[in-house]
């Protein structure tokens, strides 16, 4: 197993996202930086504490550092978010199937983030920036909890004062402060003018809400083959060793995350499973 | 100038009602503007006004204890805003305000009450569709009821799965 | 063959002559078959260890028949049987000198294949810079003595979930590839046997490097043994034996036969892996768990259960630390841990994961296998005498219902 064995990785920069959450940019200590497509994670190792999969969250088309946007929910996590600049990670991977380019040239793709979702989305969005030409609209759905708990600021204001992509942010609750929407990602979805025909949907967040977004666009007559969601489960290994995180008879790791509706609809209402 | 009769059709609760019944919902009808900051309907006080929106957003509130109230929808172009008007004791439950210039039509409640009650076609036309829009207002704040992005109910991919 | 009827049996003997002579369809061999005397066996086991392999077979320890190194055939279970049913298990006396007389006990060869504990890394910090290194990979030379067609099955299964995916187990692989392989054609069937039904036995198929098949008459009792590599052959080689005579192979016949009639248990399994995909919230799963305890004893005996955990720990210096693998089981609350809550709440939940991981599932992620051999051991070490084969049943018979 010496291809699954970690290797060091420096913190270059640990950026305050939210209260709980840190992007992460780390540079290999030894040679290139692993390639990876948008949707990939790896599995990062804190010293004694342990590995957790991680969403790449940073632009595939830069080459150096490797971007992960990690929420401090437990042990290792919160180790991850109180790393300083020089501390070392172990990093393997990448892994799992990504997010799927356009089926055809020119259609419109809509990606759907909810809360941390819009970081695994992120690496969509400057690899579909950096093709725009590959599609006819491009266009951001994405909701959080409140303002202040919003990913990437500066970019999503960057990105709504431009022309290349159609931002939209939602919010559940807000303070007057908040001039933008306050309610649920699938009412921004309802209003949606696209043809389903030339759509391809990327959807990424909690699974409730990935859930009901997927009911809003299926609503609007997208097919099942083009509506693309990633999933989360357990996971201890990330190469389809330790079992942990089947759903049905898909290994999430390498089935997956991202997995299209096809696969999903027929499973995410079985309870438990 | 247009009539308020065709302005209906803008709004998404109020579209495709039969001539007759548009015509008598639009006679309780009046444009009205608000600035940025106006209070359109503040709780606890007499639900006589609903308001359709032309154009603009409005911000239902509640006041919080720490003084900077909390915005819990906002309402957009096509929305309705206040249901009180239809029930008793007709008390608004929260403040509405508007953020940035809003072009509304408001609806006197009363008005409009009194002729579903004469005219119980159109009464029951106006019950249902406002039934709707309740139902996707309540499927809206469950799903904001269950925090998704916070925790521990909702949860976030690439947050730890598994970070024992 | 005909399917056996519920309940056990204990070789008794008296068999039906076979029906046909063609020895080359009943028995699968590269070359010819041989036959062993019986008091020659310590020289197979000599043969094997002179082929630089250390010989792993069936002991009595503990008050069942385990695995672990034998040195001489004096060593093995001799005129040992064993009576198995729903959570129960007891050996017993044969009165015979049969030196595998019995079935499967507690323990399968994914042990030695798929090590319980095993370390993958060792880092260290110095100084703020990781060091990580692989851990090398043991692959001791073992022989497998005695390996059932269903275990034969269960290695193959294993073979298909960790070395035929993007990311194969180098290490599973060096254990594999230093293991000979010696199978072992069942005289006796375990009360809770279906490899019948499962089409996974009592007949060994092929993958081993050396086949046996203990024939017993009250004046005569010797081995068939026939090679399937040329290690085997090479062992076989070595070994005082005769070209099998046809009378000696119709011997070894009535024996399988003699097996394959009195399985312990029958699994109807036609169209289950759609059967149980389609009957996710039947209202068996949470009946079912109104039994289970969660004890995870089945996933523990059974062979071709592989999943892992992973648990990092630092030494007392905190400069070093070791991330080590180890068996796990889907029936624990933090198999499906996330930060939110576990997904598998509910036993009901966790016994449908793993009964549909192996009855369905499986079918669907790998190509070479299946996730159930109808080795029984489930159903044997059940603490409560559940049987995946009477909970499939339950469920075909009212296939559709809803909680």
């Amino acid at each position: 197993m010496t291809a699954l064995v970690p290797a060091p990785y420096r913190v270059a920069a640990s950026r305050e996202e939210t209260d709980d959450t840190q992007t992460l940019e780390l540079v290999p200590v030894e040679g290139e930086r692993i390639p990876y497509e948008p949707g990939q994670f790896t599995m990062i190792y804190g010293f004694g504490a342990g590995e957790v999969p991680i969403s790449i969250s940073g632009d595939p088309g830069v080459a150096g550092t490797l971007v992960h946007t990690v929420r401090a929910v437990g042990p290792t996590t919160e180790m991850l978010c109180s790393l300083s600049v020089g501390d070392e990670v172990g990093i393997r991977g990448p892994y799992g199937r990504g997010w799927p380019g356009p089926e055809r040239d020119r259609d419109d793709l809509v990606l759907v983030a909810g809360g941390l979702g819009l970081a695994p989305l992120r690496p969509a969005i400057y690899r579909a920036l950096a093709e725009r030409e590959r599609f006819q609209r491009l266009v951001l759905l994405y909701g959080g909890r409140e303002p202040d708990q919003l990913l990437f600021r500066d970019e999503l204001e960057e990105w709504a004062d431009g022309e290349e992509i159609e931002c939209e942010v939602i919010v559940d609750a807000a303070h007057p402060g908040w001039r933008g929407r306050v309610g649920v990602v699938p009412s921004l979805i309802e209003r949606l003018d696209l043809d389903p025909e030339r759509t391809t949907a990327l959807v990424c967040g909690p699974e409730v809400m990935m859930r009901y977004a997927a009911a809003a666009l299926l609503e609007l007559g997208i097919a099942p083959r083009r509506l693309h969601l990633s999933m989360e489960r357990n996971m201890r290994c990330a190469v389809g060793h330790c079992g942990h995180c089947q759903w049905g008879s898909s290994f999430i790791c390498r089935d997956g995350p991202v997995l299209d509706w096809a696969t999903v609809g027929p499973r995410i209402g079985v309870r438990e499973l | 100038m247009r009539e308020i009769s065709e302005l209906l059709e803008e709004i998404e609760v109020l579209q495709g009602l039969e001539p007759v019944d548009r015509d008598l919902v639009a006679g309780c009808g009046v444009n009205a503007v608000f600035s940025d900051g106006d209070y359109l309907i503040r709780e606890g006080e007499p639900a006589t006004t609903f308001f359709a929106i032309r154009h603009g957003t409005a911000a239902v509130e509640i006041a919080t204890r720490s003084g900077s109230p909390l915005v819990i929808e906002t309402l957009h172009e096509g929305d309705v805003v206040g249901w009180s008007w239809l029930f008793e004791p007709h008390r608004s439950r929260f403040d509405v305000r508007a953020v940035g210039d809003l072009r509304v039509i408001a609806f006197d409640g009363a008005c409009l009450r009194g002729k579903c009650e004469a005219d119980h076609d159109l009464g029951f036309e106006l019950m249902g569709r406002f039934a709707r829009l309740i139902c996707e207002r309540l499927q809206t704040t469950r799903l904001r009821l269950l925090d998704v992005y916070g925790s521990p109910v909702g949860g976030a991919v690439g947050a730890g799965s598994g970070d024992p | 063959m005909t399917r056996g009827p519920r309940g056990r049996t204990i070789y008794s003997g008296a068999l039906e002559s076979p029906t046909t002579t063609d020895r080359r369809e009943r028995l699968p061999t590269t070359s010819s078959p041989r036959t062993l005397q019986r008091d020659n066996f310590d020289l197979l086991l000599e043969a094997i260890r002179a082929a630089g392999y250390e010989v792993i077979g069936p002991r009595v320890a503990s008050g069942a028949i385990e695995l672990g190194p034998i040195a001489r055939a004096a060593e093995l279970p001799i005129g040992v049987t064993e009576q198995q049913d729903g959570g129960t298990y007891a050996l017993s006396n044969r009165g015979d000198r049969a030196l595998f007389g019995f079935s499967t006990g507690p323990q399968s060869w994914k042990r030695y294949l798929h090590p319980p504990v095993l370390r993958l890394w060792r880092s260290r910090r110095d100084d703020g810079r990781l060091k990580i290194e692989a851990e090398p990979q043991d692959a001791p030379r073992r022989a497998f003595l005695g390996v059932r067609s269903c275990d034969l099955h269960a290695i193959a299964a294993l073979d298909d979930a960790l070395l035929s995916i993007e990311h194969p187990d180098d290490g599973y692989r060096a254990r594999r590839e230093s293991t000979l392989i010696v199978a072992l054609n069942c005289s006796t069937a375990g009360g809770t046997c279906f490899c019948v039904s499962t089409g996974t036995g009592p007949r060994v198929g092929s993958g081993y490097d050396l086949a046996l098949t203990e024939v017993t008459y009250p004046d005569a009792h010797y081995f068939v043994i026939a090679a399937e590599s040329e290690e085997g052959e090479r062992i076989l080689a070595a070994l005082p034996t005769a070209e099998a005579s046809e009378q000696e192979l119709a011997g070894a016949e009535r024996v399988v036969a003699g097996t394959a009639a009195s399985m312990g248990r029958e699994l109807e399994t036609d169209g289950l892996a759609e059967l149980l995909g389609q009957n996710l919230e039947h209202p068996r799963w949470e009946e079912v768990a109104e039994r289970c305890l969660s004890c995870g004893n089945c996933t523990s005996v059974c062979p071709t259960c592989f999943c892992t955990d992973v648990e990092d720990t630092v030494d007392l210096t905190g400069e070093t630390a070791e991330h080590r693998r180890r068996w796990d089981s889907c029936f624990t609350l933090d198999f499906s841990h996330l930060h939110d809550g576990s997904v598998r709440q509910s036993v009901g939940s966790r016994y449908r994961q793993w009964m549909t991981h192996k009855l369905s599932t499986w079918n669907e992620q790998f190509d070479h296998s299946s996730g159930c051999v109808g080795c029984g051991r489930c159903i044997t070490w059940c603490p409560v005498a559940i049987d995946i084969t009477e909970e499939a049943a339950a469920i075909r018979a009212t296939d559709g219902a809803r909680a």
